[in-house]
């Protein structure tokens, strides 16, 4: 090819989060007018990469990166996503940024509409200038037009489908003159099947144009079908980079996930072909992000069943809706009785726990000590830790108890605190996931959903936790399903392993099958 | 603060980490009141007989704060709704007296009838601010206004006959203020009243508050207690752990409700006069900010602080008037507790932490 | 989306939309016959009312716009005003001159007040409406600070008319007979019995006129895109906090401007009370009018005040002909006050969360659809 510098040339980025190294070494080279598939399972650090490269600000709050980024061929730093706008790199993220009761012309040109000066902006200065509608109209049926998809410029973003949603953003970004480099993260997913067409024929007239196109998506077949190159991460490293002619879905899949050491347990047990003791049929499940759609599971008495997936694919909204934090339906029967949903209470008496994965906004009393948090809610649901006062004409909080049972924990779960007074918001991560564990443990349940356990929490404290987990479970006999992204991790500690994918149940295997055959169940109904 | 001791952390950290908690404010207030106190004796003002005053006016008020903490345990926020209370107690209190009772037996009727008009108006306002979570501070506001002056309305038409209470012959309604010398006026405060020299101690006030406020403390360490207090602190949280949370904050509107339809007899039996139309508008700002101004946040809240809370904002009150008076012959009282009371409510509000709620 | 609504749907949806003001055609219309008024009479009053109060209800247009809700601190604007009538009648600048001189005056110290607004609301973000409520009593107190107690002993005040008996501070009340309605009286036309003060009309119009084109300019539109969604402002590049800081400017600014129209009308001032008010009776006037927390056009401002003010003159005499007590109506029309901003705080909240929950039932629908 030509001698003329790459568009885009990533040499050795490193970054760490407090030391937690999430990226390393990646080099990635990008010409003009090329398309670039990203692909990774979540957690391999394809959106680090991306906000790296946009400038973010929670890269700089976080001590920055290492490694060089050249923009043709000089080397560039963004202190903000505006500088790296100005120097023609356009994001469209997964989440909407779009005024609501505004119409698509007037978010397209959102903070940059042209303007006529008059008497008053004279004086006042430019803010007092008057929006020229009539150029405004122009410029966003110009950047339609660039995009190749058609949608309604005047049609106020509140009443449109959410693909135009989507479009409007695309439009936004190249409406920008300067545009050489336009990021799309994820952007068929809130897509219909036509509006993705759409869209990728739409990649490639951007491409025509001479506009480069790294685009993130769980898809595969539309990366195969629309990318020249192919770039895959894995725990932090670019694993892969191919011509996307050379390849196809099961290859990249492997490559997602594949491991270089086989990391399934070693104590691994026959697979318990005990009776059914929860059965769900026909879930549904609308917490915001995680739907879940038409979900049939059996879990097995005395296993642990781990749930996989992608993010976003709905295993999160299996144990959030049968504990009745989202709004659910369906049927739902454990140990032969059925839990009515939308009830957290009635599954709790049920003898059910849950260990959300908002630890934060679900899982503690931030403001609280350790003992309120470990003993609230056998407290509540089971009537423990109160004392009879007055002869028993009321019953008080049994401070002793709570504090005993808290010492218990903090020792069994070596929770690091100052005292069993401490307030929870003052823990580490790691202690705060085993303060919830503590708390789920003290219901004594017959059945625990766990969800993300290890979630954003050290080597040493997601070692603890999942011992901690597997000892209950053999020791107690607690059935537990255990939801995770990380398939690694659930493959160290369940028998079996489901894999949810848009929203529904791709297949179940026993823990030992290989990853690949994880990794394809994961992708093959993603929306 | 217990922990802070473990902590190990230097001395100077530790009195900073302390200042910090109890915030610039309340230590400016605290600080002024203190001078207030070492001045009043320079300008010929009783020290004694101001802290009798200060006592005075505590066991007047100190109800009316205490009707703060349910719902700010909660996570109700800030009662700005207590008029809907107060008027639960005027209620009491006026069909008390209209239905013949004197002495002492009128203020325990009057507690008596005001309890099933506040706990159907406190049922009715929780109903509503379970209805608008989020909001309840601005729609408290505004509800206890509407009240207060649907019942101007209300005090005008009803067909009170009372001579005491009610205007002239053709009985048109009740008057603005009248004195309760024959009711309750003092049936507390003269209950085991002690006197050394110009030391006036109302003892049977001070017990009936200290009793309201053990009650409070009582329940807040029973379950329902508890689980009220983890509804205001995470009420997500608290739905998880299966509690209800609409009904436990249903109930802490009710429990607030109540006690401020007590808390307004304790005032008027102190104060010796009921007041009725426009009077209740202007009671809910003082026992907001007193209880800020004694520690309290937005959904943090102890006796502890309405007992220093209510000190500091009846110290300011009744000692600054004097002392000024006596230092430059200036009153501005009452431009000073519009300035205390407003700015310490502002100051909560627009501190971070709470607005995270 | 909307075009599938049948006519009966259509005509429901008014209704419900409009019930504040429906319920106000109603009240007026059972009060007038009771009352008895002569149309002449009713028409002046409505008439005078209007262009005492519109100009001050414009002024809550723009942090509606600008999503802060309403703005209870135009108080702070009120007493700029105040303040500034203290001035021009104490150094006796009487009739138009006196009024622009206010009405200048007052500019600096209400922009000064709505900087100072605006920075707190800008840290109490998300509970902007009790804040500015707060705010107008705390700045209240500091009013009284200056007006009571420094003005004739720090700031110089001459005359002895305007001073209290003890030689500072200002009088309870201050006489502005001689600007009163001077700005009204300059060019007013009688038309069949009902005097129009055409000057005072035409100024709030080119208010209007103002508010339409501002609307249209580039800082107009920034305001309503702040109003909408902050973080998407802010990720284009907008400003929000100055954007929210200059809305309340302009709000405070224009309230003070305002309050000098309304009090020329009122020809009396009183100097610690007629500010306290005027923010309560101003915004129930626009909610009245149809306005809710987050929206509000110039039709509602004088729908409003024509309704509102129209119930304020009638209650009295109705409450008086009904119950045969003048007082209940005056009580009556501080409730009415009272109830119609709870009403509408009320519908806002609920509002809100329904909008929040009417997502997921969407979603609900959906999948259950697809389940069967």
């Amino acid at each position: 090819m030509s001698n003329q510098a790459p568009l885009l040339e990533l040499r050795n980025i490193k970054k760490d989060f407090f030391g937690n190294q999430v990226l390393e070494d990646i080099n990635l080279t990008l010409r003009e007018g090329e398309v670039l598939g990203l692909v990774g399972e979540n957690g391999a650090g394809k959106s680090t990469l991306m906000k790296i490269l946009f400038g973010m600000n929670e890269i700089r709050e976080t001590g920055g990166y290492g490694g060089d980024i050249l923009l043709g061929g000089e080397k560039v730093s963004f202190a903000t996503p505006f500088e790296a706008l100005e120097h023609g790199i356009g994001m469209v993220h997964q989440e909407f940024s779009l005024i609501p009761g505004f119409a698509a012309t007037e978010n397209i040109l959102l903070n940059r509409e042209p303007q006529k000066k008059s008497v008053l902006s004279e004086v006042f200065g430019e803010r007092l200038n008057t929006l020229d509608r009539r150029a405004m109209g122009e410029r966003a049926e110009k950047a339609i037009d660039k995009m190749g998809v058609h949608i309604d410029s005047d049609m106020i973003i509140s009443d449109m489908p959410v693909g135009h949603k989507q479009f409007t953003e695309i439009a936004r970004e190249l409406s920008k003159e300067q545009l050489r480099l336009l990021i799309l993260d994820e952007p068929t997913a809130v897509l219909t099947e036509q509006e993705a067409e759409a869209l990728l024929e739409s990649i490639r007239g951007m491409s025509a144009r001479g506009i480069a196109v790294i685009f993130i998506t769980h898809r595969l077949q539309e990366i195969l079908n629309v990318c020249d190159t192919v770039a895959v991460m894995r725990d932090g490293r670019m694993v892969q980079s191919v011509p996307a002619k050379e390849t196809n879905v099961q290859e990249i899949t492997r490559w997602m996930v594949g491991r270089s050491v086989n990391t399934a347990q070693e104590d691994a047990r026959p697979v318990p072909e005990t009776r059914t003791i929860l059965s769900i049929e026909r879930l549904w499940v609308d917490m915001p992000g995680e739907i879940v759609r038409d979900v049939n599971l059996d879990v097995r008495e005395g296993e642990i069943l781990g749930i996989g997936g992608l993010a976003g694919q709905g295993k999160l909204g299996i144990p959030n809706g049968i504990m009745g934090l989202y709004d659910a339906g369906g049927k739902v029967t454990f140990d032969g009785q059925p839990i009515p949903l939308n009830s957290p209470r009635k599954c709790l008496d049920a003898n059910l726990a849950f260990v959300s994965e908002d630890r934060r906004g679900v899982g503690l009393l931030l403001d609280e000590s350790l003992e309120w948090n470990i003993s609230f809610p056998a407290m509540q649901n089971q009537n423990k830790f109160l004392k009879p006062v007055l002869g028993g004409l009321v019953k008080w909080r049994d401070d002793a108890a709570i504090r005993e049972v808290t010492q218990k924990y903090i020792e069994e779960l070596q929770i690091r605190c100052t005292s069993s007074r401490q307030k929870a918001k003052e823990l580490s991560g790691g202690n705060q996931q085993k303060v919830c564990l503590a708390k789920a443990f003290a219901l004594n349940p017959k059945f625990l959903f766990v969800s993300e356990p290890t979630r954003g929490i050290d080597v040493g404290a997601k070692a603890l936790v999942l011992k901690a987990l597997k000892k209950f479970n053999r020791e107690n006999g607690v059935t537990i399903v255990m939801i995770s992204s990380e398939l690694e991790e659930l493959r160290q500690i369940c028998d079996r392993i489901a894999i949810v994918s848009g929203g529904r149940i791709a297949g179940i295997r026993p823990a030992t099958d290989s990853s690949e055959d994880f990794g394809a169940l994961m992708v093959s109904q993603v929306v | 603060m217990s922990e802070l001791n473990k902590t190990g952390a230097p001395a100077a950290d530790k009195v900073r980490e302390a200042l910090r908690e109890f915030g610039l404010p309340r230590l400016i207030i605290a600080a002024f009141l203190l001078l207030m106190f070492i001045i009043a004796p320079f300008t010929g003002t009783n020290l004694l007989s101001q802290i009798t005053n200060v006592i005075n006016r505590f066991s007047w008020n100190a109800v009316l704060v205490l009707a703060m903490v349910p719902m700010v345990h909660s996570g109700c926020g800030l009662n700005f709704g207590l008029p809907v209370g107060i008027i639960a107690g005027l209620l009491g209190a006026t069909l008390s007296i209209e239905w013949g009772f004197s002495g002492p037996l009128s203020f325990l009727m009057a507690m008596l009838i005001a309890t099933p008009f506040a706990i159907v108006f406190g049922l009715a306002y929780g109903w509503l601010l379970n209805k608008i979570k989020g909001g309840e501070m601005m729609i408290a506001t505004y509800v206890g206004f509407s009240v207060v002056s649907f019942f101007c309305m209300m005090w005008l038409v009803l067909p009170y006959k009372k001579p005491d209470m009610a205007w002239g012959f053709e009985g048109t309604g009740l008057r603005t203020t009248f004195p309760i010398d024959k009711y309750y006026g003092g049936v507390l405060s003269n209950f085991l009243r002690i006197q050394i020299g110009k030391l006036v101690i109302p003892t049977g006030a001070l017990l009936f508050f200290a009793l309201l406020a053990f009650l409070i403390w009582a329940f807040l360490h029973t379950k329902t207690g508890t689980a009220m207090t983890a509804v205001g602190s995470n009420p997500v949280f608290a739905r998880a752990a299966g509690i209800d949370v609409d009904k436990i904050r249903m109930l802490s509107v009710v429990m607030s409700t109540w006690l401020a339809a007590i808390g307004i007899l304790v005032y008027e039996q102190g104060f010796g006069f009921v007041q009725l139309y426009n009077a209740p508008f202007n009671m809910a700002l003082p026992a907001v900010s007193a209880i800020l101004i004694g520690g309290a946040t937005a959904n943090k809240a102890s006796i502890t602080n309405v007992v220093i809370g209510t000190i500091l904002f009846q110290g300011i009150v009744t000692m600054t008037p004097t002392v000024m008076n006596g230092l430059i012959n200036l009153d501005i009282s009452e431009v000073l507790r519009m300035v205390v009371s407003n700015g310490m409510i502002l100051y909560a509000l627009t501190r971070k932490t709470e607005a995270t709620r | 989306m909307n075009s599938n609504k049948t006519s009966g749907q259509k005509l429901l949806g008014f209704l419900a939309a409009n019930s504040v003001p429906i319920m106000f055609i109603l009240i007026i219309a059972l009060c007038i016959p009771v009352v008895g008024f002569s149309p002449t009479f009713l028409l002046n009053e409505i008439v005078t009312r209007l262009s005492r109060n519109a100009f001050l209800i414009l002024s809550l247009l723009i942090p509606i716009m600008a999503g802060m809700g309403l703005n209870f601190g135009m108080t702070l604007g009120a007493m700029a005003a105040e303040i500034a009538l203290i001035f021009t009648s104490d150094w006796q600048i009487w009739g138009i001159p006196g009024i622009v001189l206010a009405m200048i005056l007052s500019i600096p110290i209400s922009a000064a007040l709505g900087v100072l607004c605006g920075r707190i609301l800008n840290a109490a973000r998300g509970r902007e409406m009790i804040t500015s409520y707060i705010i107008s009593f705390f700045m209240n107190g500091v009013y009284q600070l200056v007006v009571l107690y420094m003005m004739g002993s720090i700031i110089p005040i001459i005359h002895n008319n305007i001073k209290l008996p003890r030689g500072y501070g200002v009088r309870s009340s201050v006489d502005l007979t001689r600007i009163r309605k001077c700005l009204d009286n300059l060019v007013a036309v009688n038309i069949a019995g009902v005097r129009i003060p055409v000057l005072t009309i035409l100024i709030i119009v080119a208010m209007c006129l103002v508010i339409v084109w501002f609307r249209r300019t580039k800082l107009g539109q920034d305001m309503r895109a702040v109003g909408q969604d902050m973080e998407v402002a802010r990720a284009a590049g907008i400003d929000v906090e100055r954007t929210r800081l200059i809305s309340i400017v302009i709000s405070t600014v224009l309230a003070g401007i305002g309050m000098v129209i309304y009090l020329q009308n009122m020809g009396d001032m009183a100097t610690y009370s007629s500010h306290s008010q005027i923010g309560m009776f101003c915004i129930a006037a626009l909610l009245v009018g149809g306005a809710s927390v987050d929206k509000a056009s110039i039709g509602n401002v004088f729908l409003g005040v024509i309704l509102f003010h129209t119930m304020f003159i009638l209650a009295p005499s109705a409450g008086a002909k009904i119950t045969g007590n003048e007082v209940i109506g005056e009580y009556f029309r501080v409730f009415v006050s009272y109830g119609v901003i709870t009403v509408a705080l009320i519908m806002y909240e609920t509002k809100k969360r329904r909008e929040k929950a009417g997502i997921g039932q969407q979603l609900a629908a959906a999948q259950k659809e697809e389940g069967k």
